[in-house]
């Protein structure tokens, strides 16, 4: 089985996978980085967001061959505390309700925020609007991201 | 139901003192050093010696509290709300308070399930009285050391005082408390000098969920743990017939290839099978992987061929079928008040509608998963399951082994929504446990789980209704559901009562389709449709629609009626109140509101829908909802539930497609599936009633009105009254964002 170099949260990891293994699983069984989260394993969900080379990518469709050289943040290396602005105003907002989708979420609000910092609602909206929570927590979802925005800018 | 709280109660001894190896006593306290971070997930037994003693409650020397949470948290908030309770009348600053999940325990808790909006309001007085009963007990111990009356003596935030001014930390106390008696007939605190229970108070859980630490069942892993992808038969009606796993066996990830089904069988034959476990009849193909992609990625490799054993069905028969049992006279009447055909023959106009909904899968964002390790000496279950106890007492009877071997471990839950009321995926993982014998833990597929599900059953109502001299005289409503019966379990709702003549009857379609509850079970269509048909009837009778309502409860008010569930006074309340923030029938220009009023799971719900025309097209603004839920437990987590469920209720009732061909489910994931995203989201703004009254529940009782209110609001902008779900493949503009 080939081996892969990867760059996880500032850390360098040797594995062995078949080439199409998908980062997702590579992360959750092999290097027990368990909060990235499987739910549609098609890219329709963002429940498994991770951050490659700065900018939100699936990882249930980013194969580990490709994962190579890419510097990779999973929602474990987002801050080294959980004192991202993102996630600090989601802890404020209280947004989570059963919290299975929320690390996918944050991911992608952080992504989103680095590059929009002072968001109006549309474009919150659209920004996470690839992002499924089942518990339907989008109005605390919006409300927290506004409150990053404003943290970050 | 409080009475019978109280007798439970009394008659469980819910604090005892028993011996501990470490040398100290036990009595629902100990010393015990869990309360740190890195306490192992979900728990660890050995170390909290369960089995020991009935805990709710530990404190330690320097006086830190750990509250056991003891039933499934599914996203509802009750790992919060419930330890609430306890630290309330225990009288301990919340900061100080560390939770933990309890594992299933039926000798020390009872009803650890997670269903119905039921876990606040079963449990509002028990953990309270376990709180003041060890507050009292602390107090006791501290005044006996002070030689003083305990009734001189008060407790307040984790510390005891004396008239004397002297003051003792709960910790100090707590191994001479441990050695008393177990006071009774302790005295509870008036709602009025409650400093938690009404206070926002955020997720136990949100430091670990924002930084992704492991706490969900797809997370838990045990040293040798293996994966298993099982393949279930596609279609409803097939059984598998043959496989070839030769290509599968030959992959370097995938450890065995093996089928289960023959224990499920012989379960199936019993008597009585737990119901809580919906099981088929098949052999299933079962891929063992060193990794969750060596067994998805194996599970593909297997070439499968499956034969018909019963009906394949399609949704076009079942619409067909239902018709005709509406039109039919098959009916079991559920509720009978006055003479319906009296009152519709001797009627001016009688109104009449049908009002039809899909089947609908949970998805809940987690799909099912559950670990099992089937061992000589125990059976070690983990994972999610919204029934913990049914699970046990399903596995022992599949492996034939008693109840005391079977362990199960609760884990957070990624939504439930009713799928995990239902234990077969516990089943599967035990059945392959125990062949392969070793640790494994069975991992669906979205595509798995979306397309083998439990589903909430296609239903059809058929709403009548006579007018006589501009009064509402008589209301008939029959229903043809698939499988179940959803409005027999709750002909005591309104309109109950409030009409003279009045008649319910239901008759089933018997399916091969598993079917089950689904958030709001009995309502989460019934209401849709009821309330939809009032806003019709109030139209024909030119009436008001608030009106109409408000003079139906005052009918009840005037007539009680001791078989009706809901309160009048409370309906009318949150009407009033929805009527009043919602600024309803004062007309602004542009905007169109619907209104919806109901009472399910025990809690009283009213909302107005504002909807806009967007070049023709009606979009969803805004969702104004009053709620009488009793005590606010915790106004942060509660508002979460209101907020969850209109948006919930919202994305169902428009977008929501699924249906059978030839038992073949109509999407098997969320590209062929629309669950309700950001974008389409309108505002919320939830206002609860001020009250002193006992809490009810809130995980669902939000949802069911707000279709009706939707497509209430809808008409009012287009014209359009909607009778068939999704409203939106039946909306003659076809686009609706909101």
């Amino acid at each position: 089985m080939p081996t892969f170099n990867l760059k996880i949260n500032n850390k360098s990891y040797t594995v062995e996978a078949d080439m199409d293994t998908p980062l997702l699983w590579v992360l959750r069984d092999q290097l027990n980085l368990l909060g990235t989260k499987y739910s549609c394993g098609i890219g329709q969900c963002g429940a498994c967001t991770v951050h490659t080379d700065g900018i939100a990518n699936r990882s249930c469709l980013l194969q580990v061959s490709q994962a190579e050289g890419m510097n990779i943040t999973t929602i474990e290396g987002l801050s080294e505390h959980g004192d991202h602005p993102v996630q600090e105003a989601w802890k404020a907002i209280d947004v989570p309700q059963c919290g299975y989708c929320q690390s996918g979420q944050i991911m992608t609000a952080a992504a989103f925020l680095e590059k929009n910092t002072n968001p109006s609602s549309e474009a919150i909206r659209n920004a996470m609007n690839g992002n499924i929570c089942r518990c339907a927590s989008y109005r605390s979802i919006e409300e927290a991201v506004k409150v990053a925005a404003k943290k970050m800018s | 139901m409080k009475t019978s709280n109280k007798i439970l109660f009394s008659r469980r001894s819910f604090l005892k003192t028993s011996a501990l190896a470490s040398g100290g006593i036990l009595i629902g306290f100990n010393l015990f050093n869990a309360c740190k971070e890195n306490v192992k997930m979900p728990i660890d037994l050995s170390q909290l010696n369960y089995n020991d003693f009935n805990a709710f409650i530990k404190i330690s020397e320097e006086g830190k509290v750990t509250i056991f949470a003891t039933n499934p948290e599914i996203g509802q908030g009750v790992k919060t709300s419930m330890p609430m309770l306890i630290a309330e009348e225990l009288d301990v600053p919340w900061d100080d308070v560390y939770v933990v999940q309890a594992p299933l325990d039926t000798e020390n808790y009872r009803n650890q399930t997670a269903g119905g909006s039921q876990s606040l309001r079963r449990n509002w007085e028990p953990l309270r009285q376990t709180g003041a009963t060890a507050k009292q007990m602390l107090v006791n111990a501290a005044a006996a050391r002070w030689g003083v009356d305990a009734s001189t003596c008060k407790a307040k935030q984790g510390f005891i005082t004396n008239a004397n001014g002297d003051t003792l930390g709960y910790g100090e106390v707590v191994l001479e408390a441990a050695q008393l008696e177990v006071p009774e007939n302790v005295s509870l605190k008036d709602p009025q000098d409650f400093t938690i229970i009404g206070t926002k108070t955020a997720n136990v859980d949100i430091d670990k969920i924002i930084t992704g630490k492991p706490l969900f069942g797809l997370d838990y892993k045990e040293e040798g743990m293996v994966y298993a992808s099982v393949i279930r038969p596609p279609a409803f009606g097939q059984v598998l017939e043959s496989f070839d796993a030769t290509k599968a066996k030959g992959m370097p990830g995938v450890i065995d290839v093996i089928t289960i089904g023959e224990k499920a069988r012989n379960m199936l034959s019993e008597a009585k099978p737990n119901w809580s476990v919906k099981l088929s009849t098949t052999d299933k193909v079962v891929v063992v992987g060193k990794t969750t992609w060596d067994a998805i990625k194996g599970a593909k490799a297997v070439k499968t061929t499956w034969k018909t054993d019963s009906d394949l069905e399609s949704t076009k028969e079942h619409d067909e079928k239902l018709l005709g049992l509406l039109n039919g006279k098959k009916f079991r009447t559920r509720r009978k008040d006055g003479d319906v055909e009296k009152a519709f023959a001797e009627a001016d106009k009688v109104v009449e509608r049908i009002y039809e909904s899909t089947f609908l899968p949970h998805n809940p964002m987690e799909p099912m998963n559950f670990f099992a390790n089937v061992t000589p000496e125990k059976v070690h279950l983990v994972g999610p399951t919204q029934t913990p106890e049914s699970a046990a007492n399903a596995v022992a009877s599949l492996l034939g082994r008693p109840l005391e071997d079977i362990h199960v471990d609760l884990t957070r839950m990624g939504g439930g929504f009713g799928r995990r009321l239902y234990n077969d995926y516990v089943m599967e993982a035990v059945e392959i446990a125990d062949k392969i014998k070793m640790p494994v833990k069975m991992v669906s597929t979205r595509e798995d789980d979306m397309t083998t599900g439990v589903y909430r059953p296609a239903c059809k109502y058929k709403i009548a209704a006579s007018i006589k001299d501009g009064k509402l005289t008589g209301y008939h409503l029959k229903e043809a559901c698939v499988n179940g019966n959803m409005y027999g379990l709750v002909p005591n709702f309104f309109p109950a009562g409030a009409i003279a003549n009045y008649q319910v009857d239901s008759v089933p379609l018997r399916s091969n389709i598993t079917t089950g509850a689904w958030r709001a079970p009995y309502t989460n269509f019934l209401a849709i449709a009821e309330q939809s048909f009032f806003d019709e009837l109030a139209e024909e009778m030119e009436v008001d629609r608030v009106q109409l309502h408000m003079d139906l409860l005052d009918n009840v008010k005037k007539n009680p009626n001791p078989k009706i569930d809901y309160s009048p006074e409370r309906l009318q309340g949150v009407l009033q109140m929805v009527v009043e923030k919602s600024n309803y029938g004062k007309t602004t220009e542009g905007v169109y509101q619907g209104l919806s009023v109901y009472y399910c799971h025990n809690t009283h719900v009213a909302e107005v829908a504002d909807v806009i025309l967007d070049n023709g097209m009606p979009v969803i603004k805004k969702v104004t909802c009053a709620i009488d839920c009793g005590i606010v437990v915790n106004p942060l987590g509660a508002l979460n539930q209101a907020k969850g469920g209109v948006l919930d209720g919202i994305g169902h009732a428009m977008y929501a497609d699924f249906s059978f061909k030839d038992g073949v489910p109509s999407a098997n994931n969320f590209s062929s599936y629309q669950l309700i995203r950001m974008g389409q989201t309108p505002e919320v703004d939830v206002h609860f009633a001020k009250s002193d009254i006992a809490p009810t529940g809130l995980g669902e009782p939000t949802l069911p009105p707000v279709g009706g209110a939707v497509a209430n609001a809808i008409y009012k902008a287009t014209g359009q009254r909607l009778y068939k779900l999704p409203f939106m493949n039946n909306l003659q503009s076809k686009e609706v964002v909101g």
